[in-house]
């Protein structure tokens, strides 16, 4: 059986098509939002990327050419849409927002996953004295409100990490770990009793192959949506800070709940401008990523899961099968 | 018999119990609960080649004694020798290797695949595990050698399938084919067949024994299926709240069941005729707890031979007055009910029982002489009222032993002369009533 380098590719890529298999074949309601969100979310990532060729201007620009911009001009006229009262271009400040709330957003998931996974793994699989002290540990996080722990970490990481965004996503990773260590602890305590857990036990595989061979695929299904979720959540929490004074400070970087918070006072005297766009921005963003959640929720998790029928016309002369999808 | 007699497992005094974890407060206070005895104090040998039926109900213990030979679940008590080697303390490397030599195939095969491997990684992974091959390739031709040995032919069409690809019986192939590709020389069969359709059953066994044929394995053969068991077994052993009670060849098991309890386990057998009844009688009432197995020998409550070293005591009283009552019109039992009281304290196991209310004896002597044949009244030495209580004492139990009778061993009384002489001494000395 001679296996050509294209055959084993294909062999080698056949878990990931199997991964992704629900999200082609989600249907209706779940394909919709999957889609509308990843559509909204993609949006977000392109302005992040190119948000030096997309912003008009820098993210604490007010001036150009030696001419100090206008302080609260309305949209139009060269701003399209308007300027703050320090003279700032609230499009450009947020295009370049987007950058820091999803760089912040990025690194805390990224943070939660790699520390909330594997300790979640380790701790549903050997149990013992560690899962109870974890367990412990993590019921005491959740006891604290998110924001409240955030603002916490945020204020005594302030001084010793100089990069805000740092600081940012750190006071937001704290928050999230103990959501990644629960799901997955518990969803290890169930799959370790599985019989081919214990069949992979008695073909004598050392505990970190059973770890990674036959739990970790069989656990790791329900985190992208929690990842997602929390995605969502994790703007709010961040935006939340800025809002509050704690997030990424004003001189490292733009942040639309800083924006907001300044455009607070403008909004009594008729300037909405200011208070409008970062507040939509920030809904926009975290509906795109409850969307995806959602959506992948509804593909992924077998409960939520709608299997479509497709009827099959055996009458018709084409070889084409005709793809009316009959509700269940 | 295929057993060329050379001894493969030899199995002694082995016990493993589960400690039941008490209520909160004992664990507050460090109190450890009861233990179930799984496995209670089991002796056996498997000689190479020979394949051992290993029969019981559900919580007869004998999937744990499978598992506790594999090293799965660890032995509270016992040894197990595997090719002369004592292997219940073996430290986690060793424990390993001897994988190799021994495998288990579960029951449920929807379960025992990893639902996220493909059928080429699941059968291929033991050689991985134990560096037996060198590089993907061959792994890949050694796994589909071996899926064409157990029926999945061609091997190319099963290989990149997922376990929710196959059926129910192709599974089990895949399962099987995983065990043996290490070349092993024990399959534990954990109810091999017991999850699969009619007309699957018999093509697994057939395949089972033609791969013991080539791969000159030896089999320890779980299952609570005495039919399969008959076409399958060079050797039975019945199993009972953890005990074995009959051991031996598989014909002379059938042709002449010695152990009351196996006779009610054959007789259970259903018969293919629905125009041909044959008489039932199986045994009253449920498998007992296992974590407060019955006094003396496990089964004597449920036995229609139990006579007066079999283990009467309290709470077989207990359940005499609720199956009589049972039985009753409802005026007749809220009567008795009231003048015999609680029966909580006969949940104690004891060969002395003390009842208030002299009415207990009257419906005792009124329960015996309705049913003057019940196994239960041999039992009884004594029953004397005295100040307004009946004092009712039940004769000392006998532990059984297992012991040779004809072609087999059996563990009981009726089988044991020492056993049956003591009651024919207490039969004479007993006080008569």
């Amino acid at each position: 059986m001679a296996a050509t380098a294209i055959e084993r590719l294909h062999r080698r890529s056949l878990g990931i098509r199997r991964a992704l298999g629900p999200i082609a074949e989600a249907r209706g309601m779940a394909r919709g939002m999957l889609w509308t969100g990843a559509g909204i979310t993609l949006v977000f990532v392109l302005l992040a990327i190119f948000a030096p060729v997309l912003s008009p201007y820098g993210f604490d620009q007010y001036q150009a050419g030696g001419r100090r911009f206008a302080q609260l001009a309305h949209p139009g006229h060269g701003h399209i849409l308007g300027t703050t009262v320090q003279s700032t271009d609230v499009l450009s400040r947020i295009v370049w927002g987007t950058q820091t709330e999803l760089e912040v957003v990025g690194l805390a998931l990224a943070f939660g996953l790699v520390i909330g996974v594997p300790l979640g793994l380790i701790a549903g699989y050997f149990g013992g004295l560690f899962d109870r002290a974890a367990v412990l540990f993590m019921d005491a996080m959740f006891a604290f409100p998110p924001l409240l722990l955030a603002i916490v970490i945020a204020f005594l990481l302030g001084s010793s990490v100089s990069s805000g965004v740092l600081v940012a996503a750190l006071a937001i990773t704290i928050t999230y770990v103990p959501q990644y260590f629960r799901v997955v602890r518990n969803h290890v305590i169930s799959v370790r009793e599985e019989p081919y857990v214990e069949a992979a036990r008695a073909l004598g595989a050392k505990p970190f192959t059973i770890l990674r061979k036959y739990v970790f695929f069989n656990v790791v299904q329900n985190v992208p949506v929690i990842a997602t979720l929390n995605a969502a959540d994790a703007v709010l929490t961040l935006t939340a800070l800025g809002f509050l004074g704690y997030g990424v400070q004003p001189t490292q970087g733009a942040e639309w709940g800083y924006d907001v918070s300044r455009a607070v006072s403008d909004a009594a005297s008729g300037i909405w401008w200011t208070g409008l766009f970062p507040g939509l921005a920030i809904v926009l963003l975290v509906t795109g990523l409850t969307l995806v959640g959602e959506g992948l929720n509804e593909t992924i998790n077998p409960v939520l899961r709608k299997r479509s029928i497709r009827r099959v016309d055996f009458a018709a002369p084409s070889l084409e099968p005709s793809t009316e999808i009959l509700e269940p | 018999m295929s057993g060329n007699g050379e001894v493969l497992v030899k199995v002694d005094g082995l016990k493993t119990y589960y400690s039941i974890r008490g209520s909160f407060l004992d664990r507050l206070v460090g109190r450890t609960g009861a233990a179930v005895r799984a496995v209670d104090d089991v002796s056996l040998e498997l000689r190479k080649g020979e394949v051992l039926g290993l029969v019981g109900e559900s919580g007869s213990g004998k999937t744990t004694l499978g598992r506790t030979l594999l090293g799965l679940v660890p032995a509270t008590d016992g040894s197990v020798e595997f090719e002369g080697r004592e292997i219940t303390r073996l430290s986690e490397h060793d424990r390993r290797l001897m994988r190799r030599r021994m495998q288990i195939v579960f029951q449920d095969p929807h379960a025992s695949l990893n639902p996220a491997m493909t059928i080429a990684q699941a059968v291929g992974h033991p050689l991985e595990i134990h560096g037996l091959a060198k590089g993907r390739e061959e792994v890949r031709l050694r796994v589909a050698d071996v899926l064409e040995r157990v029926g999945l032919a061609p091997a190319e069409q099963y290989l990149d399938k997922y376990p929710s690809d196959l059926s129910g019986g192709q599974k089990q192939r895949a399962v099987i084919a995983r065990a043996i590709i290490l070349n092993p020389v024990l399959l534990v069969a954990d109810e091999p067949v017991s999850m699969l359709d009619m007309s699957v059953r018999a093509k697994i066994l057939e395949l089972m024994l033609a791969l013991k044929h080539d791969f000159d394995l030896t089999y320890l053969y779980i299952t609570h299926d005495l039919a399969t068991a008959k076409f399958f077994c060079d050797r039975i052993a019945i199993m009972y709240l953890g005990r074995i009670v009959e051991i031996g060849p598989s014909e002379a098991i059938y042709e002449d069941p010695k152990h009351p309890y196996t006779q009610a386990l054959l007789r259970a057998i259903p018969e293919p005729d629905p125009r041909r009844t044959i008489p039932r009688d199986l045994p009253r009432g449920e498998v007992p707890d296992a974590a407060r197995p019955p006094l003396g020998c496990s089964f004597h409550p449920r036995c229609p031979k139990a006579f007066e070293v079999c283990g009467w005591e309290s709470r077989d009283l207990k359940e005499l007055l609720e199956r009589r009552w049972a039985g009753m019109e409802e005026a007749g039992f809220e009567d008795e009910q009231a003048s015999v009281g609680s029966l909580e304290p006969l949940d104690d196991p004891a060969t002395h029982a003390r009842m208030p209310g002299g009415a207990v004896k009257a419906i005792l002597d009124e329960a015996r002489a309705e049913d003057p044949a019940e196994p239960f009244w041999t039992g009884v030495r004594r029953i004397e009222s005295a100040d307004g209580h009946v004092e009712i004492d039940w004769h000392e139990p006998v532990a059984p032993r297992l012991l040779p009778s004809g072609q087999v061993e059996v563990e009981c009384h009726l089988y044991d002369e020492e056993a049956l002489a003591e009651a024919e001494k207490r039969r004479r000395s007993g006080i008569p009533r």
